[in-house]
């Protein structure tokens, strides 16, 4: 963290060195009327400066070391026909735009922002709207993508890209965007060394953040409200998660947080609120989920049979529907020392754990889990005394699925 | 003034009442007697609305009772087991039954004095010993000033003194020229009451006639004399 | 009619069973509010009480009260007033009183510690609950004469919808279970007045986005402002209904 930290300290001073260059004024009435002549007119280190109004250019292609800079809010709009900005050029700083009605396309995915195999990068400060992809990096190292509004208002699905899209780049840092409206929110796919800081990702079509063969990355402090199914990180080792919040993604297929094929990887401090289940793990291994909290959820934790040596501990679960279910027999995951406020047990010995063991499973969500329109029944009487008996008696529960030293108190987080 | 026309009613394969024709008019003070199960509950409450009849008409001042409810302004019931609500006090019945019937004409509280129930207005009906009740049931009859009496069993259950008070009203009435209906077993206590009697037997009437005719046909001077000798005779026939 | 209901009511409103009800159901309340620091937690807790203790006194105790009142109709029925005002007055008494007993046992702390759309709606399937077993209560005591019965049947009705027709659904799941039943079981759930209250809670609770297929065809169903009007509509069909039917066969009654 801290070498990383002195390599953007660097680059941002690199950088103010190229700004003190020559300025190009672009505008209405100014030296150069449109942005494509300031371009051609200009040399590495020099800034180009775009003053309000609105700018229909085709497609605009940087292709020097330079700071482009709009001050005003000017536009630049791609008339729905043209990738809109292409970086081609290391070193390069945009700044300050609207950038709105990209084209679209299948095949060369175009996009409000598209930075080409270029390192060095800075994107900030733009809104970036209504464009098929809105920020687009591929094959490019330390990009700082930063306090930019991204938002598409297309209902065809098919004219939908992704928010912040990245495919197979390296040291990105993705921090304080605002996403919404896309398929995706931000997308990693063979990304590493990245970091996704402090993103608000809404209300988008499919993952609020979608993590695909990208190791090594960390995602703290970011929030995912009502996105189609949440967040999804997949065939991924090595992803530190903390301190997001996940919440709100209701639906058939939704999660707060989809782990598909991952392990070696964190999960600390995070809120899963309000999701229909809070955590889905389908083959996972060695992963740490701790001191979250997993509160109002459908399923707080949908563990498959192909996951094992995960450890769950210190963490609160409160107000779930169903704290955990699992469709195997086998247990080879660890959940003691957690919080659970449906557990009844009780602390002779007074050191805030309970005496007899919780079992999370209930024998209602296992019937739920075999035959889905059994849930009309939840909170009838009848399931509660099948419940009742079945804490006495298990029998179609799994007896060794349980917590050892269910804490009596709910964790401070 | 009440005519009870043809009527039938059975109760399962019980036939309780059997094609009974009866006239009752204003001035007259009969007494229902007859064995138990013959049917006088059944006709009291006929023509009170509580039992429909099978066939037939009740007409009360000439105009069918069915589906009526107001011509019951003109009648005061005495039940013959009366039960209250349990937590309602005395006050409370006498206020409702007061507030339902809206009398225009002020009310007749002779008993409700004599009775003295006005110490005993706060206290539930739960509490009270059933003379009391009967008390409280009697009151509410004579309250209104009543064109028609029917009074079932009314002096059973009371302690000779209100026994008394209850029958002195009853002839005031009768004076008054009020048609009343009684039903009872004690047929000595009926002498001074009533100056006709209908008699019952299985659902049907057997005779209905006057006082003063029944004793000068048996040459009895008590009632309960006549009726026996007319029983006995009719048990040789 | 409001006449005969004020005197019923304070009737009741003395009657020492109701106030134990009225003190069970706030012990109850406030302390299961008091223990559980997390409200939602309380009001489904709570939800349990509605559904199982609400609807067993609202039907035990109306049908004893009916039944108790006999000789006390037959003295209305004698006086200048129709039989079916008797018969409104006295259940709206009885259903007024039992609502109030509800109102300050359950409602109360409802209203102080779950103050939201879902502690409301709670509350709404506790007055349904109250208001459709009193009138089933009604229903069986105008089905027979005998006290011993009409309570036998009552209390047949309340096992029959709390625990036996959950039952039933729940072998009909399994029996069909190759088969798309939702629809199906929405129109079998409408059957029982217990399964609607505890629907239009659930609902409100926001459990139904997670039963996948189930859920959604739920939710449209029910979940919308005209589903759960629907359901309403449907409880208050519940309440009318049986005590129309008691009413009709009262009105014929020979007392």
């Amino acid at each position: 963290m801290k070498y990383k930290i002195f390599v953007w300290l660097f680059l941002l001073l690199g950088f103010s060195a190229i700004a003190s260059g020559r300025q190009l004024l672009t505008g209405p009435f100014k030296q150069y009327p449109s942005i494509k002549q300031a371009l051609n007119q200009s040399l590495a280190g020099d800034t180009v400066l775009v003053f309000a109004g609105t700018y229909k250019e085709g497609n605009i292609i940087i292709d020097k070391p330079i700071y482009f800079k709009g001050t005003g809010n000017p536009v630049i709009d791609g008339e729905l026909k043209y990738e809109v900005l292409s970086v081609k050029s290391p070193n390069v700083i945009v700044e300050g735009f609207t950038i709105r009605n990209s084209g679209h396309g299948s095949l060369d995915d175009p996009g409000g922002i598209k930075v080409y195999a270029s390192n060095n990068v800075i994107i900030q400060n733009n809104k970036i709207e209504n464009n098929f992809f809105g920020i687009y990096i591929q094959y490019s190292k330390h990009c700082l993508i930063r306090n930019n509004y991204i938002i598409s208002n297309a209902t065809d699905e098919q004219l939908i890209g992704n928010g912040i899209h990245c495919w197979k780049s390296d040291s990105l840092q993705i921090t304080s965007n605002e996403i919404q409206g896309h398929r995706d929110g931000i997308y990693f796919e063979f990304v590493t060394n990245s970091d996704i800081f402090m993103n608000h990702s809404k209300n988008n079509i499919r993952y609020g953040l979608h993590f695909m063969f990208s190791n090594n990355d960390s995602y703290v402090l970011n929030t995912f409200t009502g996105n189609g199914a949440g967040v999804a990180v997949m065939f991924t080792k090595n992803v530190k998660m903390f301190h997001n919040v996940f919440e709100q993604n209701w639906g058939d297929a939704a999660y707060g947080l989809l782990l598909k094929e991952i392990s070696d990887s964190q999960i600390a401090g995070n809120k899963f609120i309000s999701n229909t289940s809070g955590i889905y793990m389908e083959g996972t291994n060695r992963i740490i989920v701790t001191k979250n909290s997993f509160h109002q959820n459908g399923w707080g934790m949908r563990i498959q049979a192909s996951c094992m040596d995960n450890i769950v501990t210190k963490n609160n679960f409160t107000a779930n529907t169903f704290d955990i279910t699992t469709n195997g027999s086998l247990v080879l995951n660890n959940f003691d020392g957690n919080y659970w406020d449906k557990y009844e047990g009780y602390d002779l010995n007074k050191d805030k754990k309970g005496d007899v063991p919780y079992h999370p499973i209930s024998l209602f969500s296992v019937i739920v889990e075999m035959n889905p329109p059994a849930m009309l029944l939840y909170r009838s009487i009848i399931v509660s005394l099948l419940d009742k008996s079945e804490k006495l008696i298990p029998s179609l529960t799994p007896d060794l699925f349980r917590d050892n030293t269910p804490l009596m108190r709910a964790i401070e987080l | 003034m009440i005519a009870f026309k043809n009527i039938n009613k059975s109760f399962g394969r019980l036939k309780a009442l059997h094609d009974v024709n009866l006239d009752c008019n204003s001035g007259s003070t009969l007494a229902l007697i007859g064995p138990n199960g013959c049917g006088k509950t059944t006709l009291i409450k006929g023509l009170l609305g509580m039992v429909v009849p099978d066939s037939g008409q009740i007409l009360f001042n000439g105009k069918s009772i069915y589906n009526d409810h107001l011509y019951r302004n003109c009648i005061g019931y005495m039940p013959q087991i009366g039960r209250y609500p349990d937590n309602m006090t005395i006050g409370q019945i006498i206020d409702m039954i007061q507030e339902i019937r809206q009398p225009e004409k002020p009310v007749d509280d002779q008993l409700y004095r004599l009775f003295d129930l006005k110490n005993m207005a706060d206290k539930k009906m739960r509490t009270l010993s059933g003379g009391t009740t009967q008390k409280v049931s009697a009151t509410l009859a004579f309250m209104f000033n009543p064109d028609v009496l029917i009074l079932d069993e009314p002096t059973a259950g009371l302690d000779p003194l209100a026994s008394e008070i209850l029958k002195e009203k009853i002839i005031q009435e009768k004076e008054a020229g009020k048609l009343i209906l009684i039903t009872s077993h004690l047929l000595s206590e009926l002498d001074e009451m009533v100056n006709g009697i209908i008699f019952m037997q299985d659902g049907k009437i057997v005779f209905k006639k006057e006082v003063d005719i029944i004793k000068s046909e048996t040459g009895e001077d008590r009632i309960s004399k006549a009726i026996a000798k007319i029983l006995k005779s009719a048990a040789h026939v | 009619m409001y006449r005969i209901m004020k005197y019923v009511m304070l009737d009741i409103l003395k009657n020492k069973i109701l106030l134990f009800y009225t003190l069970l159901l706030a012990i109850l309340s406030w302390s299961v509010f008091s223990l559980e620091d997390n409200a939602t937690k309380g009001l489904l807790t709570l939800l349990n009480m509605v559904l199982l203790t609400v609807p067993l006194i609202a039907v035990i105790f109306s049908a004893i009260y009916v039944y108790n009142c006999g000789e006390f109709i037959e003295l209305l029925v004698s006086q200048p007033i129709k039989r079916t005002k008797i018969y409104i007055s006295i259940f709206t008494g009885l259903s007024i009183s039992l609502l109030l007993a509800f109102m300050v046992g359950a409602g109360i702390p409802i209203l102080i510690f779950a103050f939201n759309v879902s502690g409301l709606h709670l509350i709404i399937a506790g007055i349904f609950s109250t208001m459709v077993f009193t009138a089933l209560a009604f229903l069986s005591a105008s089905l027979t004469r005998d006290k011993a019965k009409g309570l036998g049947i009552a209390i047949l009705i309340w096992l029959f919808f709390a625990l036996l027709f959950d039952g039933i659904i729940l072998f009909l799941v399994f029996q069909f279970a190759e088969y798309p039943i939702e629809k199906m079981m929405i129109g079998i759930s409408v059957l029982s007045p217990i399964d609607l209250s505890r629907i239009l809670v659930l609902l409100e609770l926001d459990v139904s986005a997670m039963m996948g297929y189930t859920g959604a065809i739920f939710k449209e169903f029910f979940g919308t402002f005209t589903g759960r009007l629907f359901t309403i509509l449907l409880l208050i069909l519940w309440t009318i209904i049986p005590f129309l039917i008691a009413m009709f066969r009262f009105r014929k009654k020979d007392l």
